[in-house]
């Protein structure tokens, strides 16, 4: 890779400190709006004056707000982003629990996802007008027209309730529970790292539904994308060359065109990542997901201000870092873009 | 013959049902240079095209004769058809710039037009690509194998499509407007390229383009389109005896540095011709 | 002179300006016809606000009147979708519920749309100091997942409808702001623009007049477009307790509330789910139909 396509790819990099910097001021400055006391939050009603005074001082609520934002920044620096009022555990470390899980999920869907949708893309692309053009052109429609949460519920009722044939809510069976050492916090990855078979069936079931639901919705996007870029790229004339020079159609299906929007579809791809990271917030409510979107609700519904902030800086964080890795993809596949 | 088409007629949909866009056109090919001429519309790039049945989808062909050496593309299936196109015969469209995939180099696109027809390994195609651009008169063949379309010029990029057309070593060649994309200092060395090797491998070719004066120095025969439909057909030598109005009209609109002439005359077309 | 007559509508010589304008709607809606689907969504968006609108004509209960003995009932004809989970009128609280939908969505789309239109335009025509600054905390915002980030802001202020929807405009805003920038760096060279310069004009005005009425139609498509996501958006906040609270209809919400009968009343969950989506769908539908006749280009 030659120094010179890497350059303008890494520019992308110069302005990601000062995104970050935006995302923690506004995350700051939202913390700071909270109309909840933060002291009462921590101490209770009942406490003694005296108490609230020395907490106030220790959370330095009464110093300027750049002094805070400061204080705040250096404490980020440091890894500390405060306690959670609910689990009493430092947010980092809460975090690091719980962020796996989510991980775990939306990696799932979003390979059910690219394994289907591509193809389903492709396909629809190569016949555009026929039936089978129209089924998926429904389907990628419905797909972003169901609210999460009524499909996750529908899927619930249909699959464990009526039929059976799906585990419950949560990551594992009551049963399994602490049985595989925690290595990634991925269940699934633990389970066959701990060489426990039974575990990670368990797991891999209770992982389906949700991985499912959460992947129609992605699927959507992606076969839609998938399938608007393939019809421009078929409309090209370097197919009609290929044509001419006696390739099959399916080479021609996908290494000329599809090979002419990969590099695109890359970045549909990073997006479509970071929006299952969103979307896991409402699919692990419903399926009871101990992720990072479970616990950001709960910490929401606590109004546990330290959790919520810790929570949204991390998913900030994430979103961040797959827009400039889709960025530098971008840059560094296109043999145009030089 | 290599190719004999009868009675073509090419239709497309409209809101107002088919609409003729190429009608009743008959000519036949031999071991020779063909030139089909005409303005934008005439349907001179649909009669060439439809040869190897490269229409768009939404096209309706009817003809009492359409073949291919011994092969009726009429009625012949899209596998049978894609054993002709490449090693049979190649088509060379106008803009390199479209035409050449732009996410994979020169010499790639030419070893995959060796590969599928002649076999053999990756190496070894590539080797016959650097070979085939040194045929096509280029002077670093390795660079430009290994360069993307949008690195090369106009001129090289053609030659590129000439090479990758050729590398299946087919019977007949068509050159679809080759070098209206291109600067007047390069055209002329493109189609004497062109000329030379299809001379040197016995090929057949047919040159689409609407400059008179430069098919009936390139080709044998010229035949002369108008609407859709054939006005003319004579060989290249006999031209300034040409009969039709339309073709006398397309001669004398020409500037020429021979003889002056205080204003350049203007086509006068004759809607009759339409009804022909 | 305006004569709506047919004629008059598909004139390809019109005399006047106003006259121009009508030809040019008429022949977009003619094309717009022939798409079926998008027909169907803008009957369905039609017929949906319709009769969120004429809500007390079309209902004959009272959408917060409880009946607890007759809770979670079947639909019958005296309750053509039965009751949820308070013994409440499932079908009069749906059709109040489309009022809230809405009203979120309108509320959102007319805070958005000029902002983003305001901000991007700015940025485009100005170029320079102003672009970068205004383009830097556009893309700040941009980089912020949606869902996450309003979550945080209605945590903050109180959660309710007009937090819901101060949260969901701040993250909305954005896209408009990139595509109207877009938009004015492809007019901003233009001969006409240089002429109106010419004549004195101040930015401001050039701006208002002449740059903004041409990023129109592809914010118009946008907006319909993103309408969807906002129901979407807004519904999930509901669910998630942090958009209207109960006892407001708010179809997410009444999912929430209704959400542990799904195994046996599932009717009362799934209900207001069907209108989340219909709704959804239609505007889906109808924007996608708009793109096809006013910006064919965007995909």
């Amino acid at each position: 890779m030659s120094a010179s396509r890497l350059r303008p790819a890494l520019g992308g990099l110069a302005s990601v400190p000062v995104t970050l910097f935006g995302l923690i001021l506004v995350t700051f400055l939202i913390g700071r709006a909270m109309p909840i006391d933060p002291v009462i939050a921590i101490v209770g009603d009942h406490a003694p004056a005296d108490v609230i005074a020395r907490v106030r001082k220790e959370l330095a609520l009464d110093e300027p707000l750049w002094v805070q934002f400061g204080i705040f920044l250096r404490n980020m620096a440091h890894g500390d982003l405060g306690h959670s009022v609910m689990t009493t555990r430092p947010v980092l470390v809460d975090i690091g629990r719980f962020f796996p899980a989510t991980l775990e999920l939306a990696t799932a869907a979003i390979i059910m996802a690219v394994v289907i949708g591509i193809p389903l893309g492709v396909t629809a692309a190569s016949r555009q007008g026929s039936r089978f053009d129209h089924v998926v052109r429904v389907i990628s429609l419905t797909g972003q027209s169901v609210p999460v949460f009524v499909l996750g519920l529908l899927a619930l009722l249909v699959f464990y309730v009526k039929l059976g044939i799906a585990p419950g809510t949560g990551q594992l069976d009551v049963a399994y529970e602490g049985v595989v050492p925690r290595v990634t916090g991925m269940l699934v990855i633990d389970a066959l790292l701990a060489d426990d078979w039974d575990s990670f069936w368990d797991a891999l079931s209770h992982l389906a539904m949700p991985a499912s639901v959460l992947a129609y919705f992605s699927m959507a996007y992606i076969t839609r994308m998938t399938r608007a870029f393939m019809i421009e790229s078929l409309s090209g004339e370097y197919i009609i060359t290929a044509r001419a020079k006696g390739l099959s159609a399916t080479r021609i299906l996908w290494r000329h065109a599809f090979g002419n929007i990969s590099v695109r579809l890359v970045t549909v791809l990073a997006l479509a990542y970071a929006s299952l990271l969103e979307g896991a917030v409402i699919t692990e409510t419903v399926f009871s997901w101990p992720g990072l979107g479970l616990y950001l609700n709960v910490s929401l519904l606590n109004a546990d201000m330290n959790a919520v902030l810790g929570a949204t800086l991390m998913v900030g964080l994430v979103y961040v870092v797959l827009n400039l890795l889709a960025d530098m993809a971008y840059h560094l596949l296109d043999p145009r873009v030089r | 013959m290599l190719v004999q088409i009868d009675n073509l007629r090419i239709r497309f949909p409209t809101p107002h049902g088919l609409s003729d866009a190429v009608r009743n056109v008959s000519l036949t090919l031999g071991q020779e240079k063909l030139g089909i001429v005409g303005e934008s519309g005439s349907g001179k790039s649909l009669t060439a095209r439809s040869i190897l049945k490269l229409l768009p989808g939404n096209a309706v062909i009817t003809a009492d004769k359409l073949i291919f050496d011994d092969i009726d593309v009429m009625s012949a299936d899209e596998d049978a058809m894609r054993r002709i196109r490449g090693k049979r015969a190649g088509l060379i469209l106008q803009d390199p710039k479209y035409s050449l995939n732009p996410v994979m180099t020169a010499g790639e696109q030419i070893a995959e037009a060796w590969r599928i027809h002649r076999g053999g390994s990756r190496r070894l195609a590539y080797r016959a690509a650097i070979d085939l651009l040194v045929q096509v008169q280029i002077r670093d063949p390795a660079r430009v194998a290994a360069a993307y379309p949008h690195e090369l010029s106009g001129g090289m990029g053609q030659r590129v499509m000439i090479a990758m057309m050729l590398a299946p070593d087919p019977e007949l060649l068509i050159a679809d407007e080759p070098t209206s994309a291109l600067d007047a200092t390069v055209q002329a060395e493109i189609l004497r390229l062109i000329e030379d090797l299809v001379s040197r491998r016995g090929m057949g070719l047919i040159l689409i383009s609407h400059d008179l004066p430069l098919v009936s120095h390139f080709c044998d025969r010229v035949v002369v389109m108008y609407a859709g439909r054939v006005v003319e057909e004579l060989r290249a030598a006999d031209l300034l005896h040409a009969n039709h109005p339309y073709t006398r009209g397309l001669l004398e609109c020409l500037p020429a540095l021979s003889h002056r002439q205080r204003r350049l005359a203007v086509m006068q077309r004759d809607p009759s011709w339409l009804e022909e | 002179m305006i004569v709506l007559s047919r004629d008059w509508l598909l004139s390809e010589t019109p005399v006047s300006r106003a006259q121009a304008a009508w030809v040019r709607r008429y022949r977009g809606w003619l094309q717009f016809r022939t798409n079926g689907l998008a027909m169907v969504g803008l009957v369905t968006a039609a017929i949906m606000i319709f009769m969120s609108l004429a809500a007390p004509l079309l209902t004959l209960q009272d959408p917060s009147a409880q009946d607890l003995a007759g809770r979670l009932a079947p639909p019958s004809w005296q309750h053509w979708l039965g009751t949820d989970e308070l013994g409440r009128d499932i079908y009069t609280r749906v059709l109040y519920g489309g009022r809230i939908t809405l009203g979120m969505v309108v509320a959102v789309v007319l805070l958005v749309a000029p902002v983003g239109l305001a901000v991007g335009s700015i940025a485009g025509y100005l170029g320079g100091l102003a672009d970068r600054a205004l383009m830097r905390v556009t893309d700040v915002f941009l980089a912020f997942p949606r869902l996450v980030l309003a979550l945080a802001f209605v945590a903050a202020l109180k959660p309710g409808i007009t937090s819901a929807i101060i949260a969901i405009a701040l993250t909305s805003w954005p896209p408009y702001a990139r595509l109207a920038r877009a938009e004015t760096l492809t007019i901003r060279g233009s001969d006409f623009i240089a002429a109106v310069r010419l004549t004195g004009a101040s930015s401001f005005r050039v701006i208002l007049r002449h740059i903004v009425p041409l990023c129109l139609s592809s914010v118009i498509v946008r907006v319909t477009l993103d309408m969807s996501g906002i129901i979407l958006t807004a519904a999930g906040l509901g669910f998630l307790g942090m958009g209207a609270q109960p006892p407001m209809p708010e179809w997410g919400t009444m999912i929430a509330a209704s959400r542990a009968f799904i195994l046996e009343q599932w009717w009362v969950p799934t209900i207001p789910g069907v209108a989340i989506f219909v709704a959804s769908l239609a505007f889906n539908l109808l924007g996608d139909g708009m793109r096809d006749v006013l910006d064919p280009k965007q995909r």
